[in-house]
């Protein structure tokens, strides 16, 4: 039995088994290998994604649990907030290893959509479910406030 | 330096030979290399190709694990090519152990923090290579002498005569090699020591790289295995109906490491697995807790160990002591927890078997890999692919997930291709752990107020013990990367003594980044804090007493105080503290500053950092390697410990096994000295020093000495 969803603005059938958690889903049946499985408990962010903009941890969140929201993949986004994140990421080299850093990004940019001009506090709160173990933290912080920055110019 | 052997002008024909073999990476048709159709690329060795559509691709011999190696080498080649930096790609070197082994380990592998040291003088020589034929090509075909040709940015002039590389790629390649090359004076260098971007930020800032688990082949299946619930137990037998009624599961299969799932994706891999009825033998467990092992170690303490180094008269020197620090110290277990678990892609066709993984050490998975497979060693071809992370753990001497994932492909008797992925719960309780150790420091000043003895001895693991090739680097009973950091201190100890005990519970252990520098930096760091201490003299002034033949390790505790305000004021409820350390021939110094929350949590505001890495290739990588080793040795200091509970590993995830997040990052600065040495390694020295730096600092504002890590067992007002 196919289960419809729309990811990055388009309807899609997918045919596995309801419990089969979003990332999965992403990765294997649609090929959008950019979110990645770190936890599997929703402990380290990697496989963030956003559920009508807001960030969602795609490892515990069922096919089934879907319904009819707007899913956007670290493929699928196009927004000023998105272009501003990627940009200061490459411009400040944020990425070490690089695995973390679709779902660093897929948390910084909803952040910056609901908050445009963070504190560092504001920062912390909204990243500190994201774990990157080569410890990019600094410069996540401030490829974000260097993105909120290019936002308001 | 004696590291050219590999890379002399008969190296390089060698490497010219070679040339086959570098495109023999895209032979399956499915590797990221790129033959070039029609014309054959300039190829003057095995680093180097040029097309004839300009671009120049640098083959990467070394892992990339996040620490920046491609770039870095890259960098080395491009500078000397005066090629444009827009015009370099990479890709990852093939199994080769003649072209590509690591010019310091002899083996192809990537540790130490020694990928651009071994490097450093190899690739720039790649690089004036294939400058210098392109030259020759040029010089040829304008009718000009070669000296009158110069190049920039990837483009040849002489006089009004203009070219790009690969408009002389294909004359280049059929140019002789030259007899010798002239590397650049360093006042002349364009892009060492300069600012350049990391190569990786696009891909890995828009999701697009690939790393194992994101590796897809046609008919592809995903394996995960359930694993004895102790270390040292095995399967007894097993139950594969209920897993193999599962959708989408194909096959169930016993391997020495446990049963294999072995199914169309990973969902319906990991039902069956939870479908798998399996009985464990657990008569050879481990059945021993980590409070056992310190027990056990700490019994130990009392014997004499085997001797890494004496000097002097340590007994005598610490009879000597009128003060004396006697502290016994104790580190956990520590997973390294990057953030891909461990996977890899294994393929048996043909009669080869071809591989998929962040193979960090390439020739040495090979053979492992072909000996699992029952294979000809040069019938095992590996692809390697960046990894997310490993900090270490993709170098185990017996390859154990990659070995496991060539037992799967041979078990299931198919030609599919296999990927093991370990989930997050069997990566953490799979071992390859940082040891467990415990430490004895017993030492002491004089009337004079100076460090007379320091005596020494050090319980746990040898990473070598599970490794009977590895065991041959012992020497007499010593392992030294369970004594580094110690035994070879910079400090001039007028009576030391540090001996080891390497006893071998049944839990694997591995290098993990920094190694043995990762518990010995703070036992030597914290007692000498607390000796200038009883000595009454400041920390960094007692410290560069004993320094006073090291002047590059002086000169960064010196950089770091001075950048500190070292002595200055702090408010209330704030204390500094510092450690300084040589790790793998680079020294680090750290100054933190801390405080404390009203509930007892330490948080650290601010690391100041100077390192001496010799000749630096790229500062921002530099900088970004000091600061992610301050946040990686946080995360030990602070919050990380893996716990044996009768045998079993407690934390399985990151809900117990916690690391550090971002808002527990303290503002970091990095200061680098300038300097004309050879260059050394950044990937681990940034990591040791931070723990003992922190409990300086919670020493000076608390006058508690903390022995035991991590920082999050301790409540303060305790010791």
């Amino acid at each position: 039995m196919a289960t419809n969803i729309n990811v990055n603005g388009a309807s899609v059938a997918i045919e596995a088994d309801p419990d089969t958690p979003l990332l999965w889903v992403l990765r294997e049946h649609l090929g959008l290998k950019g979110t990645k499985y770190g936890c599997g408990i929703s402990a380290c962010g990697a496989c963030t994604v956003h559920m009508d903009g807001m960030p969602v941890r795609s490892c515990v969140l069922p096919l089934e649990g879907v319904g009819t929201a707007r899913i956007t993949t670290i493929e699928g986004l196009e927004s000023p907030a998105a272009r501003a994140v990627r940009d200061a990421w490459i411009a400040l080299d944020v990425v070490q290893c690089g695995y973390c850093q679709s779902g660093q990004i897929m948390s910084a940019i909803a952040l910056l959509e609901g908050t445009p001009a963070p504190t560092d506090e504001d920062i912390d709160g909204a990243m500190s479910g994201n774990i990157c173990r080569c410890a990019t933290y600094l410069r996540i912080r401030a490829a974000i406030r260097a993105a909120a920055a290019a936002l308001k110019a | 330096m004696g590291i050219d052997a590999g890379i002399s002008r008969r190296g390089f024909l060698k490497g010219a030979g070679g040339a086959g073999l570098v495109i023999g990476v895209t032979l399956s048709g499915l590797g990221r290399g790129r033959v070039m159709a029609g014309e054959a690329p300039f190829a003057p060795n095995a680093f180097v190709r040029v097309s004839p559509d300009n671009l120049v691709t640098v083959v990467i011999k070394q892992f990339e694990m996040g620490q920046g190696v491609t770039t870095g080498l890259a960098t080395l080649v491009a500078d000397e090519m005066d090629a444009d930096w827009s015009q370099i790609r990479t890709e990852f070197a093939p199994a080769d152990l003649a072209l590509y082994k690591n010019l310091f380990f002899g083996i192809q592998a990537t540790g130490g923090s020694n990928s651009i040291a071994n490097s450093y003088d190899q690739m720039r020589r790649a690089g004036a290579m294939a400058r210098a034929m392109l030259v020759a090509a040029a010089a040829k075909a304008w009718n000009v002498p070669a000296d009158s040709v110069s190049v920039s940015k990837g483009v040849l002039t002489a006089g009004a005569r203009r070219a790009v590389f690969g408009d002389v790629a294909s004359a280049a390649a059929r140019l002789p090699p030259p007899d010798d090359v002239v590397l650049k004076r360093p006042d002349r260098f364009t892009l060492i020591g300069k600012h350049v971007g990391r190569l990786d930020s696009p891909a890995k800032s828009t999701g697009k790289e690939t790393y194992t688990i994101d590796m897809d082949l046609p008919g592809l299946l995903t394996a995960v295995t359930a694993k004895p619930p102790r270390f040292g137990a095995t399967v007894k037998s097993f139950d594969a109906s209920d897993a193999l009624a599962v959708k989408g599961v194909r096959h169930v299969v016993g391997i020495p490491e446990g049963v294999a799932v072995v199914a169309e994706g990973t969902w319906p891999a990991l039902k069956g697995r939870k479908a798998l009825r399996v009985e464990w033998d657990e008569s050879g467990a481990e059945r021993r807790s980590s409070d056992d092992l310190v027990a056990e170690y700490r019994l130990l303490l009392d014997k004499p160990g085997a001797v890494a180094v004496r000097r002097g008269d340590p007994p005598g020197g610490l009879a000597a002591a009128v003060k004396t620090v006697d502290a016994v110290l104790e580190f956990p277990y520590l997973a390294h927890a990057a953030m891909e678990p461990m996977n890899c892609i294994a393929w048996l066709h043909d009669g080869t078997l071809e591989t998929w993984s962040g193979h960090q050490a390439p020739t040495m998975d090979q053979l492992n890999m072909a000996a699992a497979a029952g294979l000809p060693v040069d019938k095992v071809v590996l692809h390697t692919l960046p990894s997310g992370g490993s900090f270490g753990r993709r170098s185990t001497f017996d390859g154990d997930h990659i070995v496991e994932a060539v037992r799967v492909a041979k078990a299931v008797g198919g030609t599919a291709p296999i990927r093991l992925q370990r989930m997050r719960e069997d990566d953490m309780r799979a071992g390859y752990y940082r040891p467990l150790y415990v430490h004895r420091v017993r030492a002491g000043v004089d009337a004079a107020g100076k460090l007379c003895g320091w005596s020494h001895r050090i319980v746990g693991q040898s990473i070598y013990s599970a490794s009977p090739a590895a065991a041959a680097a012992m020497k007499d009973g010593v392992d030294d990367s369970s004594v580094e950091g110690a035994a070879n201190t910079p400090y001039a100890i007028p009576n030391l003594q540090v001996d080891l005990h390497s006893p071998g519970p049944e839990v694997p252990v591995h290098v993990w980044r920094s190694v043995g520098n990762s518990h010995t930096a703070y036992a030597m760091e914290t007692v000498m804090d607390e000796l200038a201490g009883l000595a009454g003299r400041d920390p960094v002034e007692f410290r560069l007493a004993l320094l006073t033949e090291q002047p590059r390790h002086a000169g960064v505790l010196r950089l770091a105080a001075e950048q500190a305000n070292w002595g200055s004021a702090l408010p209330d409820g704030v204390a500094r503290g510092v450690a300084v350390h040589r790790t793998f021939n680079t020294s680090v110094a750290q100054v933190v500053e801390l405080g404390l929350d009203d509930d007892g949590t330490i948080r650290v505001r601010r690391v100041v950092v100077a390192v001496d890495c010799g000749r630096v290739v790229n500062p921002d990588i530099v900088r970004a390697q000091m600061e992610g080793g301050v946040g990686f040795g946080l995360s030990a200091a602070l919050l990380s410990e893996l716990t044996l509970d009768k045998g079993a590993a407690v934390e399985r995830n990151f809900d117990a096994f916690q690391v550090l997040r971002i808002d527990r990052m303290p503002a970091v600065e990095v200061h680098i000295v300038e300097s004309d040495e050879a260059p050394t390694g950044v990937g681990e020295p940034g990591v040791p020093p931070v723990a003992p730096a922190i409990a300086n600092a919670v020493a000076a504002l608390t006058g508690t000495r903390v022995r035991r890590l991590p920082f999050a067992r301790w409540k303060p007002g305790t010791a």
